[in-house]
């Protein structure tokens, strides 16, 4: 018991090494390796990952930390993508349409905000995906042609710049919720997170607090449409309003661990990996293997990849204190 | 717009509002007595569809004598799952219930909707009968047979749940569990079987739409979120808990889905009914026939 008390604070303080090297390292993996590779489907694999990471980490602002299951997404992903293409194609610099499409995404997230928040739980959720579905109908009766791109853009085509915007943003995202949970707006988010009224009788307020959460979660779902609209060589406009994108958002962050800084991350590279695998060989069937595991997690796990390493990391501390320095 | 024409668009309203109905009502049964929230429910329909049409090509059964097929199919299929999956979460308690149940039945649905497009491929389907053009004509407003009979057949399950919901005694039981889950188990009703019951129900009322579905619209793997979200407009329409009142919301919807395409243009006739959904739902939660 005593060479166990002794170990124990030496690894805590290991541990919150690890924590900033592995991000750095992480970083660091991710800006040389596609340049050491260079190969188009790895350019590809990193973008896709990227600007997963992105989609799920705004998802989870608003559904992991201040519990407001969000199922229309998409249309946020999906104003971001409309607007920033348009201003793009329009000859606009493509920084001001990048920007523009988040703005425009938060605007419209704000017009349905407040009385959409008058719902709870789960009548929150079937509602914004009724506010999605509305939205994608109307786009794609009103905007039915491809958008290409012309020839000279194609010919001056460069992935790997969308790649290096992609990895900017999914680190702003990931940053943006870092700063946000240690500021002193995450408390009040948490509360409303974690039972409405007692917040609300604490003195917080709930609606502000919410609209918070949800003008940073529709601003980086807005930009993360304006990458996707930047990467893609030609699309149908309403392809990013499919409810599609909500359920990979909702998948990633389910995978990794709702709720948490590092679950998004985690989350979309297991996804993106997997699902590129499975692309290969099973094409219908990956779709059926996420679901399963989804719902094992959602059953078995609800804390998914984030929570299964805490335990793991518990379990191997408390029956055998000498794989500490191992692990 | 002349009123033979008007009268033609309300009566095809009605047609569209009885399947709406009975695929509302099978949703509005599980929530309102397991108190979840299964958005797998238009995938019920789908499978209930795909049941049905199998018997029509494989078989060459009349769809309306697959109903035979098509609901004990379900009805085993929805045991199956309560089983497999909604056992787990039908005990947790109030708003984390109706969030897991989301949750899991929105996994259950990319798996249902996967599967059913490796095995059927992705191709839209549909069935027609021989007797698919033949149909009353009544003071100049045409009735399809087929649209008639399955109004009627919706009309008679709706009596038919209604007479079994308060005149049986399983049906008692279930009414019982629905108002308090605890006193139910307290005088003795095995609660775990009438939620297993009540879900196999609810499965076999979207498999009756979904047959209906086969030879009024196409059918495709892809067509379940469309029949959920038709169903959760009309159950909140209806008011959240009242399981009978969904077959009228359901004609409701069905009438302004006509009258709004016949009036605005065709395409926003799904926008009209999911802006309804919320108005309703913010406006007036409790539904627009609950008597609170």
């Amino acid at each position: 018991m005593k060479a166990n008390s002794i170990r124990q604070p030496s690894s805590i303080s290991f541990f919150r090494w690890l924590a900033p090297v592995g991000i750095i390292l992480l970083i660091l993996f991710a800006i040389f390796y596609p340049k050491q590779i260079d190969k188009q489907n790895i350019w590809n694999l990193f973008f896709l990952i990227c600007l997963h990471i992105s989609l799920g980490q705004s998802w989870n602002i608003l559904s992991g930390f201040a519990g407001q299951t969000n199922l229309g997404h998409a249309a946020f992903f999906g104003i971001g993508a409309l607007v920033t293409r348009t201003l793009w194609l329009a000859e606009k610099p493509f920084v001001v349409a990048f920007l523009l499409g988040g703005l425009a995404a938060v605007l419209f997230a704000m017009i349905i905000g407040a009385p959409t928040f008058r719902l709870r739980g789960a009548y929150f959720a079937i509602g914004t995906l009724a506010v999605a579905e509305v939205l994608r109908i109307t786009v794609s009766q009103n905007i039915t042609l491809i958008s290409t791109l012309s020839g000279l853009m194609i010919a001056n085509y460069d992935l790997p710049s969308r790649y290096y915007i992609a990895l900017g943003l999914a680190i702003a995202t990931t940053g943006t919720a870092y700063l946000l949970l240690r500021s002193t707006w995450s408390l009040g988010i948490l509360a409303v997170r974690e039972d409405e009224e007692a917040a609300q009788a604490t003195g917080v307020h709930v609606l502000r607090h919410k609209l918070l959460a949800l003008a940073l979660s529709s601003f980086f779902a807005g930009l993360t449409g304006g990458v996707f609209a930047y990467q893609q060589i030609s699309y149908y406009q309403f392809a990013p309003f499919n409810p599609v994108w909500t359920f990979d958002a909702l998948l990633i962050t389910f995978i990794g661990g709702l709720g948490t800084l590092a679950g998004p991350v985690i989350g979309s590279i297991f996804f993106i990996v997997v699902r590129e695998q499975l692309a290969v060989n099973l094409v219908e069937v990956h779709q059926v293997i996420f679901g399963v595991l989804f719902i094992l997690i959602v059953l078995v796990f609800p804390g998914g990849l984030v929570e299964a390493w805490e335990r793991l990391k518990k379990l191997v501390f408390r029956k055998e204190p000498e794989n500490v320095r191992i692990s | 717009m002349s009123i033979e024409s008007f009268a033609q668009t309300l009566v095809f309203g009605l047609f569209v509002g009885g399947i709406y109905g009975i695929a509302a009502m099978g949703l509005a049964l599980v929530f309102g007595v397991m108190k979840m929230l299964n958005i797998a429910h238009g995938e019920l329909v789908m499978i209930g569809g795909y049941v049905s049409f199998w018997a029509f090509s494989a078989l060459g059964l009349d769809p309306f004598v697959s109903l035979a097929i098509v609901i004990p199919v379900l009805f085993a299929l929805g045991l199956a799952l309560d089983r497999m999956v909604y056992r787990h979460i039908v005990r947790l308690l109030g708003e984390e219930k109706i969030k897991n149940s989301l949750l899991v039945s929105f996994g259950l649905t990319l798996v249902l909707q996967n599967l059913a497009q490796s095995i059927f491929t992705a191709d839209e389907r549909s069935v027609q009968v021989a007797y698919a053009g033949e149909g009353l004509n009544l003071l100049g407003v045409t009735m399809p047979y087929t649209r008639l009979a399955s109004l009627l057949i919706a009309l008679i399950v709706t009596l038919a749940l209604n007479y079994f919901l308060h005149h049986t005694y399983p049906g008692k039981a279930i009414l019982a569990t629905a108002e308090d889950f605890e006193a139910a188990e307290l005088t003795g009703i095995n609660i775990n079987r009438v939620y297993m019951m009540t879900f196999a129900l609810g499965a076999s009322l979207a498999g009756i739409a979904g047959t209906f579905v086969t030879f009024t619209y196409g059918l495709s793997p892809s067509i379940g979120i469309i029949w959920t979200l038709k169903a959760l407009i009309v159950i909140v329409l209806a008011g959240t808990g009242s399981i009978l009142g969904a077959f009228p919301a359901g004609l409701l919807l069905g009438v302004v889905e006509a009258v709004s395409g016949a009036f605005v243009d065709p395409t926003y006739r799904e926008v009209v009914g999911l802006v309804m959904f919320l108005l309703v739902l913010i406006l007036r939660p409790q539904g627009l026939f609950a008597r609170k």
